[in-house]
């Protein structure tokens, strides 16, 4: 069965079942793999995209249930997303695999909220799981995005 | 420096590299009958280009740093490439990077014997040979810009990828000079530069290369590999280690729509088709039964309480088992009868089984055609890799080849002697034949319950101490799996990955009676090592212990450690200790409600102290400021060790507050995060990272490790502080499965 999509602004006629979650639609149909797997069940945040400006989970989201909704994916930042700006200046990723869901999930956050503070921060980041850690850069990152100083700076050579 | 741990150049004893070199021997020797010497001749002839196999110049004078070494977030990359660059004298702006292809000829780690990334050796093992590698090719520039403008080698200077004669006013960049440079013979034995004058090493400006990509979701990993006629396969695994495929009905798998055709392969039942969602449908639809007459079926409760039993003498020793001596100093046994004029202290300590849980699973992709094996995939060890994949293929381990790309995380599990997720791809792979790519998909809950965990452990510790309250006589008691004797071609001897940080403690140097020991059961779960390996228990042990024995001289823990260092002659351990007492402000009161807690450790050839503010919070831990400071020798990215800190900070807390395998008769009951429960933002740590200075040219030593195993006994001990009770086991909190 045929739907359209509209994704990153355009729309796009997919062939995959409408049960199908948007991950695998994103990934294998569109080529768009910017977005990742990482549970399969809503815990880890890696799939995250946004549907109308709002973060959801596309590793548990039928095709079906965002026929007219607008999605934006990491690709649909272009790079050129405040937040990105951030991430490359503080160096935030390591192995990265995390990373677009974590910057789609702050973009929501500060589209929300633009001067959020730290709780706020902790409660929007907190379904975003970084196995490698890197969770103090990406908070200090959100906070320069905002135009905000980091708190403190992370190192220094004795 | 301290002996008897300094692995910053050698590692002494029967180590992870004596064994891989005889796993690579003997399964090259076994394959293709060639000499167990000539591990080097496994690597498939490459190509070498004019600068020598890490050199690379483009036309346009931009260079590539070839890394013999996976990036999987460690920021290797990053130092690998400044040393080269710094010696190059290069244009930092115009220098990249790319992953070495599978050759352990040309690649091979000189701390490991084959191509292999581990034991946080990628800086240490590289320092000399890619300086090397740069200054060569700074020769070769040199050289032929004298001869160009025919003057004196000596008056050439380089800077910043150009090359001047300030006499004759004369200036070249690289791209100018290229096509006289690559003609020349690299020099053999190239002069290096005073690291006096090093301009880019040390400094801020060594910063990772790959963020925009990971910031825009460039960066391409083996899940998302795409190609045209690409099947993704995922495959139906036993529930106990051990079982096997008795007989399976496919109907409803092939009646899924995408799916192309359903395979037994010897790790399973394979399902591959057009996309993964259909071959997740497919394999989920698939009925499959198993035999699990060799399957491992105890759980690990029960295997706790043995373990425990073998250290008290509750339990009897079972047919093969002994007790292997890993520290042995005076007679610790008639020390503790006669008694110190001090206190005993006798303490157990339970690690449970941990899972690397990696962010992206484990996935391979391959294409066979014939006795023919490509690979793309993030290969950790890729003459690992090589020798296992072609057993498979039935050709020679050099004929296989393997693009490496970035891993979404190891942190060791993608060093693994089996290579079972690339070895299952390849079955796989043959199956299908017509050299038809396929990617071998694991689900979250394929990835957990595979195994090759850290292993359960259990310690038993016994201090007598002297009048002054320090350790007069110390015994120990190990009981883990072996990580090293079930490997399939492992070795005898004591598995130094089990006692590493126990063994060599300084602690148990300055300890004249010592009797520590190891027993190494069998158990049929697959164990691996875990980022730290041994250090993942050991560090906790030494260092909780300390603070308990120290509590009972009525000492402050920090001034306990100091006395014991100096008996020792532990000078890294010393400083990295003053530095962090120093940041952190040990002196004054901890900030109102919150506890401080003080741990030092030594890994992998780097010492690293923190000390933690830690308050109970909703009852549980939670642990704010984290000071740390680490001893690595030259340090050539500070940003990217600052990284490493904080990261593995948070992996190891991660462990050590949640981190939890557990097996029910044998299955494994964690499938995913849900259950299996990891540090997240909200509790994440704020780490900062102060370098101990060093004289210029110390031998750089690793951080990828170093950074996990100092948390968990510094947490340990702020919590021992706040409540005067030792936590004898990890996790601190129990998620109910
Ligand atoms: S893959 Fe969707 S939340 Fe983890
Ligand atoms: S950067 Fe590796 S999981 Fe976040």
């Amino acid at each position: 069965m045929a739907a359209t999509l509209d994704v990153n602004g355009k729309p796009l006629a997919v062939q995959a079942a409408e049960d199908t979650p948007l991950l695998w639609v994103l990934r294998d149909e569109l080529g768009l793999t910017g977005t990742k797997y990482g549970c399969g069940i809503a815990q880890c945040g890696a799939c995250t995209v946004l549907a109308d400006g709002a973060p959801i989970r596309s590793c548990l989201t039928p095709i079906a249930a965002v026929a007219g909704a607008k999605i934006t994916t990491i690709e649909g930042l272009e790079g050129r997303h405040r937040l990105q700006e951030s991430w490359v200046k503080l160096d935030v990723p390591q192995c990265g695999y995390c990373q677009s869901g974590q910057i789609m999930s702050a973009a929501a956050l500060l589209a929300q909220s633009p001067q959020p503070t730290d709780a706020e921060i902790d409660a929007a980041m907190s379904g975003n799981i970084c196995r490698c850690g890197a969770y103090q850069r990406i908070h200090a990152a959100i906070k320069d995005a905002a135009g905000q100083t980091p708190a403190a700076d992370t190192q220094t050579q004795a | 420096m301290n002996a008897p741990f300094d692995r910053r150049h050698t590692q002494a004893g029967p180590s992870r590299r004596d064994v891989i070199v005889t796993a690579t021997a003997a399964g090259g020797a076994l394959l293709v009958g060639c000499s167990p010497t000539n591990l080097m001749a496994l690597g498939a002839e490459g190509e070498v280009g004019a600068f020598g196999p890490f050199v690379k110049i483009a036309p346009d004078g931009a260079v590539s740093v070839v890394c013999k070494h996976i990036e999987f977030g460690q920021g290797n990359h990053a130092g690998l490439a400044a040393i080269v660059a710094e010696e190059l004298d290069a244009d930092w702006t115009r220098v990249g990077w790319e992953h070495a292809p599978a050759n352990a000829k040309l690649y091979a780690n000189g701390a490991l014997g084959a191509q292999l990334t581990g034991g946080s050796s990628a800086i240490n093992n590289s320092w000399d040979q890619l300086r090397k590698a740069g200054a060569g090719a700074r020769a070769m520039f040199v050289q032929a810009a004298a001869a160009r403008w025919d003057v004196a080698v000596g008056e050439i200077t380089v800077e910043n990828g150009v090359v001047s004669h300030a006499a004759s006013g004369r200036s070249a960049d690289f791209r100018e000079l290229l096509p006289d440079a690559a003609k020349i013979t690299p020099p053999t034995e190239p002069t290096l530069k005073d690291p006096a004058r090093f301009t880019l090493i040390g400094t801020d400006r060594v910063r990772r290369k790959d963020s925009r990509a990971k910031s825009t979701g460039q960066t391409r990993f083996t899940m998302d590999v795409q190609a045209e006629d690409l099947l993704v396969a995922m495959v139906a695994h036993p529930p106990r280690f051990g079982a096997k495929v008795a007989s399976f009905d496919a109907t409803a798998a092939k009646a899924v729509p995408g799916v192309v055709e359903v395979y037994e392969i010897p790790t399973g039942v394979a399902v591959v088709a057009d996309n993964t969602w259909a071959a997740k449908q497919g394999r989920d639809a698939l009925t499959v039964t198993w035999n699990e007459d060799a399957a491992e079926t105890r759980s690990s409760a029960d295997i706790l309480t043995r373990f425990q039993g073998l250290t008290d003498g509750s339990a009897a020793l079972a047919e093969g088992e002994e007790w292997q001596a890993f520290e042995s100093r005076g007679d610790a046994a008639a020390q503790m009868q006669v008694g110190g004029q001090g206190e005993t202290l006798e303490i157990g300590y339970d690690f449970p089984y941990l899972a690397h849980a990696t962010m992206e699973p484990m996935n391979c992709v391959a294409q066979v055609s014939g006795n023919q094996a490509r690979l793309t995939f993030a290969s950790q060890g890729p003459t690992l890799d090589q020798l296992n994949v072609a057993k498979v293929v039935l050709n020679l381990p050099g004929s296989v080849e393997i693009e490496t790309l970035p891993a979404g995380g190891s942190f060791g599990r993608r060093a693994n002697f089996q290579s079972d997720f690339v070895v299952e791809c390849v079955e796989i792979a043959k199956k299908v034949g017509k050299n038809r790519p396929v990617k071998l998909v694991w689900t979250r809950e394929d990835d957990m319950s595979a195994g090759y965990f850290r292993p359960l452990v259990h310690h038993r510790v016994k201090v007598v101490t002297d009048a002054q309250g320090y350790p007069s006589a110390w015994t120990h008691r190990i009981v883990t799996q072996s990580i090293m004797k079930g490997a399939p071609f492992g070795g005898g001897g004591v598995d130094e990955t089990a006692v590493e940080g126990a063994k060599g403690s300084p602690y148990l140097a300055a300890t004249p009676h010592v009797d520590a020991q190891l027993l190494t059961p069998d158990i049929g779960v697959p164990v691996l090592w875990w980022r730290s390996v041994g250090a993942t228990h050991t560090a906790y042990v030494m260092e909780h212990t300390i603070d308990q024995l120290a509590r009972k001289a009525g000492q402050d823990p920090v001034e306990y450690r100091r006395a014991l260092y100096r008996k020792a002659d532990a000078k890294r351990h010393l400083a990295v200790l003053d530095l962090a007492v120093e940041k952190s402000g040990w002196a004054e009161p901890a900030p109102e409600g919150w506890t401080r807690g003080v741990a030092v450790h030594e890994c992998f050839g780097s010492v690293v102290a923190q000390v933690a503010e830690v308050k109970m919070e909703n009852g549980e831990p939670k642990v704010g400021r984290v000071v740390t400071a680490i001893d690595c020798g030259t340090a050539i990215s500070p940003n990217q060790i600052a990284a490493q800190m904080e990261g593995g900070t948070c992996y190891g807390l991660s462990a050590a507050l949640y981190g939890e395998v557990t097996l029910t008769e044998g299955r494994v009951d964690q499938t995913n995060f849900d259950t299996y429960r990891v540090l997240r933002h909200n509790e994440a740590p704020t780490v900062e990272t102060y370098i101990v200075a060093q004289p210029a040219g110390a031998h750089p030593t690793g951080v990828g490790e170093p950074g996990t195993p100092v948390i968990g006994p510094a947490v340990a001990n702020a919590l021992l502080a706040l409540t005067g009770e030792a936590i004898t086991a990890q996790p601190f909190v129990k998620t109910s499965a």
